[in-house]
C-alpha cells in the first residue's frame, strides 16, 4: 500500500510532533512546509494550531497560504483543521483584535467567560448531531480559551458544553474542522482522523 | 465541563521506567513503550513521564524515550526532570511532549516559566511543585528530588507560578510520595485556593478513595504511580468505582466507529 502523503501547514510555533505521530499510525506520511501550490492541490492538507490567532493569520499570510488553503477549503478538497485551525476557519477573533481568518463560516471566535478555569484542559464529552456522517459521540481532549458558539448552517456540527454549547467539531464532505485534539483524543480521535483519511467522510459512514 | 483525569506517572531513569518510595530505593518496573502503550489501553487520560536519572548520561535517553513512546501513544504526554534552559525544553516538545514540567529549573530561574510560556503557550507550561509539611498548614518548597530546601514558602510560589505563566501545576506531597497513604488533603485544599490553575494531585494514592478525597479537596486531576505499576488497580477499574460515586470521567467505551 503506498503511504499517503499529508501536507502539514504550520502557523508557527505549534508543537506538531504529536500530530506527525498519529497520522504515522494510520500509515500516512506527514510532509511539512507545503508551497502554496501544494496547499491548494495536495490530496491531503492538515491545519493545526496552537498559539495566538493573529499569529497564525499573519504567518499564513506571509508564507503565502492564506488565499490558497482559502480557496481549497471552499473546493471541498481534504482539509483538516485542529483547534486553532477550526477558529481560523471564522471572520475573526476576540483573541486577536483586527484580524480576518478564512471567513469559511460565518461567526466571531470568542474567549471563555464566567466562572470557568481557562483555558480549558482536559477531556469533555462530544456530542454529534443525530445521523452525523462525520462523528460520533465520545470524548476528547481540549486545550483552549476560545471557542465558535455561533452553529454554522449547512455543516455537520458536533458540539461540547463548557460555560454553555459550543462547536466541539464542524465538516462539510471532506472539510473537517475540531476544537479538540484528535491526536490525543486516544483510539476515539484517531478513529475520526482515519476516516477523513481513508475517504470514509463522504461515504454512507452515517452513524447507526 | 472539563472531565476529572487519572494519570499514571512513569519514573524514568536510563530509559527503563522504575518507581520509587521518596524518590529513592528504586526499582525497575518495565519498559516506558509498553507500559504507555498499556496505559492508553487501559484509560489512562493522560501521561506524565519523569526523568529521575541521576547523571546527564542517565538523561541522554530521555529524547529517544520521549520519541518512542510518542509514536505509540494517543494521548497527552507531559514529560519532566532535568529541563535547566529553554532548549531542553524545545527539544521534548519536538520530541512528543505535549507539556514540559518544569521544577528546580522554576525555582532557579524563575523567568524560564515565562520563557516557555511566551513561546509555546501555558498549554504546554507545568510548573511541579514538591512541598513538604513544616508545621501543620505550611508548607516548603522541596527540590533538586529533596535534597534542597530553598526556604520558599510553597503557597507564595504557586501564586508567583502563576502570575509568570504556567498552565498547570503537578504537586507532589512530599511527606506522602510512595508512602500509599493518601494525598495530603490540607494541602490540596490550600493550593486550591491559592491558585486558578490546575492542580494534578500527586505522592500517597492507594484506593479509589484517596482519589475521590484529592478531587473533593480541590484536585483538577489525580496522579499515581505504584498503585498502577503493581497492577493492583486498571484506570478504567478506578474510574467504575470513582463513576459510581459520582465523580464525571472519561468512561471505556465509544472508541470504535
Amino acid at each position: 500500500m503506498t503511504q499517503k502523503d499529508v501536507h502539514i501547514v504550520s502557523t508557527g510555533t505549534a508543537n506538531i510532533a504529536s500530530v506527525m505521530a498519529s497520522l504515522r499510525r494510520l500509515h500516512a506520511q506527514p510532509q511539512l512546509e507545503p508551497t502554496p501550490a501544494q496547499v491548494l492541490d495536495a490530496d491531503y492538507v492538515v491545519l493545526p494550531g496552537v498559539g495566538a490567532f493573529g499569529a497564525a493569520v499573519e504567518m499564513l499570510k506571509k508564507q503565502q497560504l492564506f488565499a490558497p488553503l482559502r480557496e481549497r477549503i471552499l473546493a471541498g478538497k481534504p482539509t483538516f483543521a485542529i483547534c486553532l485551525g477550526l477558529q481560523l476557519f471564522c471572520e475573526a477573533s476576540e483573541e486577536s483584535d483586527g484580524f480576518e481568518g478564512l471567513g469559511i463560516v460565518p461567526g466571531v471566535v470568542k474567549r471563555f467567560t464566567g466562572d470557568l478555569r481557562i483555558p480549558q484542559f482536559g477531556w469533555s464529552g462530544v456530542k454529534a448531531a443525530e445521523k452525523s456522517h462525520h462523528f460520533r459521540d465520545g470524548y476528547a481532549y481540549y486545550a483552549n480559551s476560545y471557542c465558535l458558539r455561533d452553529i454554522p448552517e449547512g455543516w455537520d456540527v458536533a458540539v461540547s458544553e463548557y460555560g454553555g454549547e459550543y462547536v466541539a467539531a464542524m465538516a462539510k464532505g471532506d472539510v473537517v474542522a475540531c476544537q479538540f485534539h484528535p491526536e490525543l483524543s486516544g483510539k476515539w480521535g484517531q478513529s475520526l482522523m482515519s476516516r477523513w483519511l481513508s475517504g470514509q467522510m463522504t461515504d454512507d459512514g452515517r452513524k447507526s | 465541563m472539563a472531565l476529572c483525569r487519572i494519570i499514571p506517572c512513569l519514573d524514568v531513569d536510563d530509559g527503563r521506567v522504575v518507581k520509587g518510595v521518596k524518590f529513592s530505593n528504586l526499582r525497575d518496573a518495565g519498559s516506558a513503550v509498553e507500559l504507555a502503550q498499556r496505559y492508553e489501553e487501559d484509560g489512562a487520560d493522560e501521561l506524565v513521564m519523569l526523568d529521575v536519572s541521576a547523571t546527564p548520561q542517565g538523561r541522554s535517553h530521555q529524547v529517544d524515550v520521549v520519541k518512542a513512546v510518542r509514536e505509540v501513544l494517543s494521548i497527552p504526554l507531559t514529560v519532566g526532570g532535568g529541563i535547566r534552559k529553554l532548549e531542553d525544553a524545545m527539544r521534548l516538545l519536538d520530541s512528543g511532549a505535549d507539556k514540559v514540567s518544569l521544577n528546580t529549573a522554576a525555582v532557579r530561574t524563575p523567568g524560564l516559566i515565562t520563557e516557555l510560556a511566551n513561546r509555546f503557550g501555558c498549554q504546554c507550561t507545568v510548573v511541579a511543585i514538591d512541598a513538604a509539611e513544616t508545621v501543620p498548614g505550611e508548607w516548603e518548597v522541596v527540590i533538586s528530588s529533596g535534597k534542597e530546601r530553598p526556604g520558599l514558602d510553597a503557597i507564595e510560589w504557586v501564586k508567583r507560578v502563576e502570575a509568570l505563566g504556567a498552565g498547570e501545576i503537578l504537586l507532589t506531597s512530599w511527606d506522602r510520595d510512595g508512602t500509599r497513604s493518601g494525598y495530603d488533603l490540607s494541602l490540596l485544599q490550600a493550593f486550591s485556593k491559592a491558585t486558578q490553575l490546575p492542580v494534578i494531585a500527586s505522592g500517597g494514592a492507594d484506593t479509589p478513595g484517596h482519589m475521590l478525597e484529592a478531587i473533593e479537596a480541590g484536585a483538577d486531576a489525580v496522579l499515581a504511580a505504584s498503585i498502577f505499576h503493581d497492577g493492583d488497580w486498571t484506570v478504567w477499574g478506578l474510574k467504575d468505582v470513582l463513576h459510581e460515586q459520582g465523580l464525571p470521567l472519561r468512561r471505556k467505551g465509544g472508541d470504535e466507529c
